[in-house]
């Protein structure tokens, strides 16, 4: 990259995405903030070392993730690999079909937005091992693909595909379990549903 | 053309982008005659839209990219001219 300046103007723009991918990783506002500063100072210090034509946001995201594992991680050792229980394929779908296809009708995206409250989203990838929440974010926030997520993370891609399926499962049931406790959708049949009579 | 447990089985791979030609082309002929596939694939294209919109709405509080600029700054000032 030609200068430090075309540098600065270049990776600032992706702030705006490195921030809300922070504050899921570290959980907190504060040390969000700092390992997004963090970031950028060594993305700064070693800005010689970013060959131009290389996906930047790429190369800060795993900036990022390097310094979160090293920095922000220590207290939690074990992989968390066995700490998520397997989920059954369509979880979320198979249950919210039953009750919602009626109103999922004009703007489906906008009932899900009302679906799920802001912080459900939140929770449910905080709730994630880490393992599993790191791809999760990658892919399903930033949309990097399988390749560039091993490279960001330094795992093998079958490793990515498949915490990516288990981490996106878990992540579908805590929602439906969510929208359950808030009374947003009901059991679906089978798991005491409420009598028809009484709803409304 | 591939049935409809082959095709849910890819739904995954479909949505990341990921799947080579053959295999896409292969889903999508399924989807376009199968409406429950169909349904359980855009649920899931919505879900995630939804997660990214909901997740990517958290904004960098104020003063956040000027203490950055700012360290950048700070770090020049050893080898200024």
């Amino acid at each position: 990259m030609a200068d430090r300046e075309d540098f600065v103007e270049q990776a600032m723009q992706y702030a705006s995405h490195l921030y809300p991918v922070a504050l899921r990783m570290t959980r907190n506002r504060a040390d969000a903030e700092d390992l997004v500063q963090e970031t950028y100072l060594k993305a700064w210090r070693s800005f010689t070392t970013f060959h131009e034509g290389t996906n930047l946001r790429a190369w800060l995201f795993r900036i990022m993730t390097n310094t979160f594992i090293n920095n922000y991680r220590a207290k939690q050792r074990r992989p968390d690999e066995e700490g998520l229980e397997e989920v059954e394929d369509l979880y979320l779908y198979r249950r919210l079909n039953t009750f919602d296809q009626s109103r999922m009708s004009a703007s489906a995206e906008d009932q899900m937005m009302d679906l799920f409250p802001d912080e459900d989203i939140p929770e449910a990838l905080e709730a994630l091992p880490e393992v599993f929440r790191m791809p999760v974010l990658l892919a399903d926030v930033e949309g990097f693909s399988y390749k560039e997520i091993a490279d960001i993370l330094d795992v093998p891609i079958g490793t990515v595909m498949s915490r990516l399926s288990r981490g996106r499962k878990a992540m579908h049931k805590s929602l439906y379990e969510y929208a359950v406790r808030r009374g947003l959708t009901q059991p679906p049949a089978g798991d005491a549903r409420t009598d028809q009579s009484t709803t409304n | 053309m591939s049935n409809c447990d082959e095709t849910l089985e890819e739904l995954q791979r479909f949505l990341d982008k990921e799947l080579p030609d053959g295999m896409l082309q292969s889903i999508q002929t399924h989807l376009g005659a199968c409406t429950d596939c169909l349904q359980a694939f855009e649920f899931h294209a919505e879900l995630r839209t939804v997660i990214a919109r909901k997740v990517l709405a958290e904004e960098m509080p104020d003063g956040v990219l000027d203490k950055i600029r700012g360290c950048f700054g700070d770090d020049l000032t050893e080898d200024k001219p």
